[in-house]
């Protein structure tokens, strides 16, 4: 296990390594060069070569990128081009709403997913399973961007029901304890802003939970379709156990580490769903701020957040991967 | 995650063995008999027959143009006024005053060439990194295992990152066109490809005919090449019909994060989708048949993959 560990770590650092390879590749190709972005049309040659100088791009590119990977490992990326402000604090500034956003959506899709897939495999062939099944297909076929946007024009727009954007109505009046609204308003009791912030937060949540919800639902389902199978279940109800013993301690806790695996796997594409849903709600998160970027070509901005999703998400990976050792011993052995 | 991944991905490259050994005959014919007789399959093959027929005839069979502004003094942006559903027009008029119907029609082939040629290129890419990784896996010595051992690494590593941040820096790189997106959903997919090729491959090696060849003195490349690599698609295409579906997806979100095709003309699904939001609160019906559109056909792609692995893979067809 310790070795496969520190192979695994190992993998990582070469990784990331490479990532950040490319990354600067990619930046140091684009048209004309990052000075020109930052300069007017009209600037003169020596204020080029100034900002050259000034951003080191007469150096060699060794030396470049020895003091990119410096800084980078600092989380010092550099200012935004469109906002002028360090890209690690506008980061830091709006992770927590992503998180936020993020864990609703996984509890949605978790709480709904679960007992539905249980259900549509317990009912199976009947109307019941039948919509469970389809209509987790069309879940996931749906494009996240066009859900949440219907959303909003049905439920805020003509309905009138929600908010249509942001986290809170703007003017709101809050304590900022964990960056998460909901939970700071529990916390310093302004339960005005949690309840406020649950309200700006259930539509964007629900568009960002359908594919995870359809993927969970399929999941249980077939994985209790097949432990319900098993020699075990059919011995435990004969020797008479309780329905919910059976329930609990054969079924569901055999048929989980499928679906643990799933949720671990659906991480990437919750980031992905999360600059979607975002930018249709302009819910000041993360996702917003990389929809911005790149369409206003904020390179420098870019670069900063695809290097710390891609060392969150590949630490996530690692620490999962790990999980899977002591949750199934089978693959302490594999390895 | 990547472990489960690489677990998906070999479960796959099993299916095809296993089918293959257990009931003998051709694994084609015996896929295609299960098929026959599973409603998921029949409602898949429909919707992508249908589709495939729609993009090849689109431009014969669409009752106006596509790019002209017919009736372009009859829609009023500022106002909201976008003239419904009538005789004329069966879907009505988009934004600037063109026949809906037809150009969901004549889109219908740009959106199948975005997918397809998205596929192509992962497929493409991928086959040859996994293909290499494997030929030199299987015949190359020790320096052989060695190069494969590098490849698969990286390949392993290249899973770990989410599509959509290669999909964004790769889009960034080249400038918002439909070729981008192409390229941009095809690069992601490569990983995917060339892993699951190479154990299908790997699995193939071990075979009675491949001992065969190698005692009649067939030369080695041509094992690889004619003997090994075409016996070694059934996973792989399972795989590319799947990911067809998702590159539609795919390609429509990049387009609507201001990375697709800039020019307004074109009629694809994806590229109207996005365009369409401008007019969300006065004209939904505007993203409304795209997104319909998409979401049929990628239901159609994914319900004829999913109908074509359950069919491979023994285990997959119990739990169903």
């Amino acid at each position: 296990m310790l070795r496969y560990t520190v192979k695994r770590l190992l993998q990582l650092v070469v990784a990331l390594l490479g990532l950040s390879l490319l990354l600067f590749a990619w930046f140091k190709s684009l048209p004309g060069g990052p000075e020109n972005r930052m300069l007017p049309d009209n600037a003169t040659d020596q204020q080029r070569e100034a900002l050259r100088e000034a951003l080191g791009l007469d150096e060699p590119v060794w030396t470049q990128y020895g003091e990119f990977l410096g800084r980078a490992v600092r989380l010092d990326f550099g200012n935004s081009l469109s906002s002028g402000r360090p890209i690690s604090t506008e980061l830091a500034d709006r992770l927590p709403a992503t998180i936020e956003l993020s864990l609703w959506a996984i509890a949605i899709a978790i709480g709904v997913g679960i007992p539905l897939g249980y259900l549509a495999a317990r009912k199976r062939g009947t109307w019941l399973d039948f919509t469970a099944v389809s209509g987790s297909l069309i879940g996931i076929c749906t494009p996240v961007f066009f859900l949440a946007a219907m959303l909003k024009v049905v439920f805020s727009q003509n309905l009138g029901w929600l908010p249509t954007a942001f986290r809170l109505t703007p003017g709101t009046d809050y304590t900022d304890v964990t960056g998460l609204r909901v939970l700071d308003g529990l916390i310093t009791g302004e339960f005005d802003v949690a309840w406020n912030a649950a309200m700006h937060l259930i539509l964007p949540a629900i568009a960002l939970a359908s594919i995870p919800l359809a993927v969970i639902t399929r999941i249980t389902r077939a994985s209790v379709l097949e432990v319900l199978g098993e020699d075990y279940v059919r011995t435990a109800d004969a020797k008479g156990l309780k329905a919910q013993t059976i329930r609990g301690r054969h079924v569901m806790k055999n048929a989980m580490l499928p679906v643990v695996t799933v949720i671990g796997l659906l991480l990437g594409s919750l980031f992905a769903g999360a600059v979607l849903t975002e930018s249709v709600f302009s819910f000041g998160g993360v996702g917003s701020f990389v929809y911005a970027a790149t369409t206003e070509r904020d390179y420098p901005a870019l670069m900063g957040f695809i290097l710390v999703i891609a060392v969150s998400y590949v630490a996530l990976n690692l620490i999962v991967d790990l999980s899977y050792g002591f949750l199934d011993p089978r693959v302490r052995v594999r390895s | 995650m990547t472990l489960a991944k690489i677990e998906k991905l070999d479960r796959l490259v099993e299916a095809g063995v296993e089918a293959r050994t257990a009931e003998g005959g051709s694994l084609w014919h015996q896929s295609l008999r299960r098929m026959r007789r599973s409603p998921m399959a029949i409602t898949g093959a429909a919707i992508v027959g249908l589709f495939l027929l729609i993009a090849i005839l689109g431009p014969w069979i669409a009752p106006h143009s596509s790019t002209a502004q017919e009736w372009g003094d009859e829609v009023f942006l500022n106002r909201n006024i976008f003239p419904g559903p009538r005789a004329e027009n069966w879907f009505g008029l988009d934004h600037l005053g063109r026949d809906m119907f037809s150009r969901m029609v004549v889109g219908a082939r740009q959106t199948l060439l975005v997918g397809v040629v998205a596929t192509l290129i992962g497929f493409a890419a991928g086959a040859v990194v996994g293909g290499v990784a494997a030929a030199s896996g299987i015949f190359g010595g020790r320096w052989g295992q060695r190069i494969e051992s590098v490849i698969m690494r990286s390949v392993d590593v290249a899973l770990a990152i989410p599509m959509l941040l290669l999909a964004l820096s790769i889009a960034a790189m080249l400038g918002p066109s439909l070729t981008t997106v192409m390229v941009a959903v095809g690069v992601a997919q490569i990983p995917i490809f060339a892993r699951l090729l190479r154990g299908s491959m790997l699995a193939q090696a071990h075979s009675d005919y491949v001992m065969a060849a190698i005692s009649l003195g067939v030369p080695k490349s041509r094992i690889v090449i004619s003997h090994i690599f075409p016996n070694s698609l059934g996973p792989v295409i399972v795989q590319a019909t799947l990911v067809l579906a998702t590159a539609i997806i795919e390609a429509a979100a990049l387009s609507y994060l201001g990375l697709g095709n800039p020019d307004p003309g074109s009629a694809e699904w994806g590229t109207m989708l996005a365009d369409a939001q401008r007019f969300l609160a006065g004209a939904p019906q505007l993203a409304i048949y795209p997104a319909v559109g998409i979401i049929i056909t990628a239901l159609g792609f994914t319900l004829l993959g999913e109908a074509m692995r359950e069919s491979l893979d023994p285990r997959l067809r119990r739990e169903q």
